[in-house]
């Protein structure tokens, strides 16, 4: 490039975000996308998709295509990182409200069969605009505590809509009502073995982790040890487990009348226990590690005891790295509870593998979906503790 | 004392594998115990061998394409022109990470389909966020003085990125490449359940037919083949570590 062309471009590069010009090109693919929703006969067979002109009212469609426009518009050109955050949510509320829209618009209402889901249109529109709304929460640098009315009003929102039995015709939430008892009797399996295994390992964990910090030993062996077991992927893991509770099982009938078998929830509590020891053992070792050798001396010298040191000193100073860990344990635990589906261990993981099982792509979702939910709704409450937990210590 | 029993657990730990993948049959008289109803003790349904192998490419393959992609946008977004995409690449990166590896696997399969596709897919796109995460990291931790004194001896920008930010960096971008490939042998045994070919199919052919020789067999040998590679890359990384640290004392 010549120079003159180079001042000559420069006012009009200048008044553009790179970032949005990347948002406007995946939001126009995804408007101009033949398929803005999918229409099936029934849940099993392959739909046909609709544009977003044929999937809405046209009122609907033209109200909708000229507010994305504007949006779109806003991202591309450089604007005040508050007005993109509003114009990102904004967005996606939108694209929530049209896609509810469909089902009405393009089923006749005597038929029950008929499955209506988003599709690569409407995803590709919801990904562009969240991706604005992210860029907009990195620039605003907002801290994890300030993301906390962020996620609540997300949920709010969601709750709203699903209250509302606005989305009640999408292929999802009817796949949803034939599962409903099933669902929530799942969904609490998943959190219960999630926080289940959790718990364990920090009852377990952090003592250890204490020892390790002490005794040198100890943590040359322990650390490697569990970096090993933390190595194993985990459907090997499970599989592994099956085989000493089958045993115990079946020569303890006392094992076997406390439910413990080779498949099902035991076999899985274990197996998560295991991956999450890791993180709880190495990061308390590091914080603790991390507690500076002259704050110890000072309780030391105030004639504090072993006990209180260790309790009032150490371990709240070292709390933002064991709540680190235990972040990661958990969004780790969350998802690994997925595959225990596969050993009879319950959870949402049950309707993935269904789903995959059925090539019912709705019943996948419905898995899907919530996972996702959870292990993000898990991270941000983390990281919001972990912050609280920071601005404590100073 | 730990430098013999190191590399003797290692040999020991790969004999078994290779005996347990090439030999199937010398463990019949310790896995037939786990069989029922006279059940066949050993995986009938294709050759270990192959199915390692299959496993191995698929996971070399797509870490390799990972990685690829994750150093060229790590080391976009750490330059002048894509400084503006830094930001939001750290707060995706953050989000990608949440996913569980089984979800982006499920949520592959009703966009391409069944078998190698969706796992493939799912392997690099999950993948490449540690290796991403990581190149970022080790770009920026290299020190401002030693990027300056490069300048300062006349190397161009593409100079200073591959022989002085790069090698400084790569210690910490090869443990994102382990952690990426750990993950990736994880998820190419769940894709498994997505009818890809791998060593996971030895695991689910046990758990259908509730034969708890067969999952054992598949579950040993992938968690043998996970910790060796995982160790393997470790030594490796210790050696490329050690190496800059004398570069970083040569160059600060």
């Amino acid at each position: 490039m010549t120079e003159a062309s180079e001042t000559a471009a420069q006012p009009l590069t200048a008044r553009l975000d790179r970032v949005g010009i990347v948002v406007a090109v995946i939001a126009i693919v995804g408007m101009d996308w033949q398929s803005f929703a999918t229409l099936k006969p029934n849940r099993l067979i392959s739909g046909q998709g609709l544009s977003l002109a044929q999937s809405l009212p046209t009122l609907w469609a033209a109200i909708g295509i000229a507010l994305l426009s504007i949006a779109t518009i806003v991202a591309v050109l450089r604007t005040g990182a508050l007005l993109r955050l509003a114009v990102g949510i904004g967005s996606l509320l939108l694209l929530a409200v049209l896609i509810g829209i469909v089902p009405a618009t393009v089923v006749p209402p005597d038929n029950s069969y008929a499955r209506v889901s988003p599709a690569a249109g409407f995803w590709l529109m919801a990904f562009a605009f969240a991706v604005l709304t992210t860029d907009a929460i990195a620039k605003l640098q907002l801290g994890p505590l300030a993301r906390l009315p962020m996620l609540a009003g997300a949920a709010i929102a969601v709750a709203l809509i699903l209250g509302s039995g606005h989305w009640d015709g999408l292929s999802i939430l009817k796949e949803y009502a034939t599962n409903a008892q099933k669902f929530w009797r799942e969904g609490a399996k998943h959190i219960e073995l999630a926080l289940g295994s959790l718990a364990a390992a920090v009852v377990i964990g952090l003592p250890l982790g204490i020892a390790c910090h002490r005794n040198a030993t100890l943590r040359g062996i322990t650390l490697p040890v569990l970096n090993v077991i933390q190595t194993v992927p985990s459907m090997a893991m499970y599989g592994l487990m099956i085989v000493p509770l089958g045993l115990l099982a079946a020569w303890s009938p006392l094992a076997a009348s406390l439910g413990i078998r080779g498949i099902g929830t035991a076999p899985a509590l274990i197996a998560l226990f295991l991956y999450s020891l890791l993180p709880v053992v190495a990061n308390t070792v590091a914080g603790l590690g991390e507690v500076r050798r002259s704050v110890v001396e000072a309780a030391e010298g105030m004639g504090m005891t072993k006990f209180q040191r260790l309790f009032q000193v150490e371990l709240p100073l070292a709390l933002p790295v064991i709540l680190t860990g235990i972040r990661i344990v958990l969004v780790q635990n969350i998802g690994l509870v997925t595959i225990a589906a596969l050993i009879g261990g319950g959870g949402f993981g049950t309707f993935v593998f269904q789903g995959i099982g059925q090539a019912a792509t709705d019943l996948v979702l419905l898995g899907a979906v919530p996972t996702i939910a959870l292990a993000f709704t898990a991270a941000i409450l983390l990281d919001a503790a972990i912050e609280l937990s920071e601005r404590r210590r100073l | 004392m730990s430098r013999i029993i190191g590399p003797l657990a290692r040999l020991a730990t790969l004999a078994l594998l290779l005996a347990l993948i090439l030999k199937p049959d010398w463990f019949v008289p310790v896995l037939k115990p786990f069989t029922e109803n006279g059940a066949p003790v050993i995986y009938n349904q294709g050759s270990l061998l192959s199915l390692t192998l299959y496993h191995l490419g698929l996971v070399a393959i797509a870490s390799l394409i990972g990685t690829a992609l994750a150093l060229v946008m790590g080391v976009f977004v750490t330059r002048k022109v894509g400084a503006e995409f830094l930001p939001l690449s750290r707060s995706l990166v953050n989000i990608g990470q949440t996913f569980p590896p089984v979800a982006v696997l499920a949520l592959a399969v009703p966009v391409v389909g069944f078998g190698l596709k969706p796992t493939l897919i799912a392997l690099v796109l999950y993948g490449l966020l540690p290796i991403f995460e990581n190149t970022i990291t080790g770009l920026k931790e290299v020190p401002a003085n030693v990027v300056e004194a490069a300048r300062g001896m006349g190397l161009n920008p593409t100079q200073q990125l591959f022989r002085v930010e790069l090698p400084l960096a790569l210690p910490v971008i090869l443990a994102g490449i382990r952690l990426s490939v750990v993950i990736n042998m994880g998820t190419a045994t769940i894709g498994s359940t997505v009818a890809a070919k791998g060593l996971g199919e030895v695991i689910i052919a046990g758990l259908l037919t509730s034969n708890t020789s067969f999952i054992l067999q598949g579950g040993i040998i992938v968690a043998l083949l996970a910790v060796l590679i995982y160790d393997a890359l470790s030594i490796l990384e210790r050696r490329v570590a050690r190496r800059t640290g004398r570069l970083a004392e040569v160059a600060g």
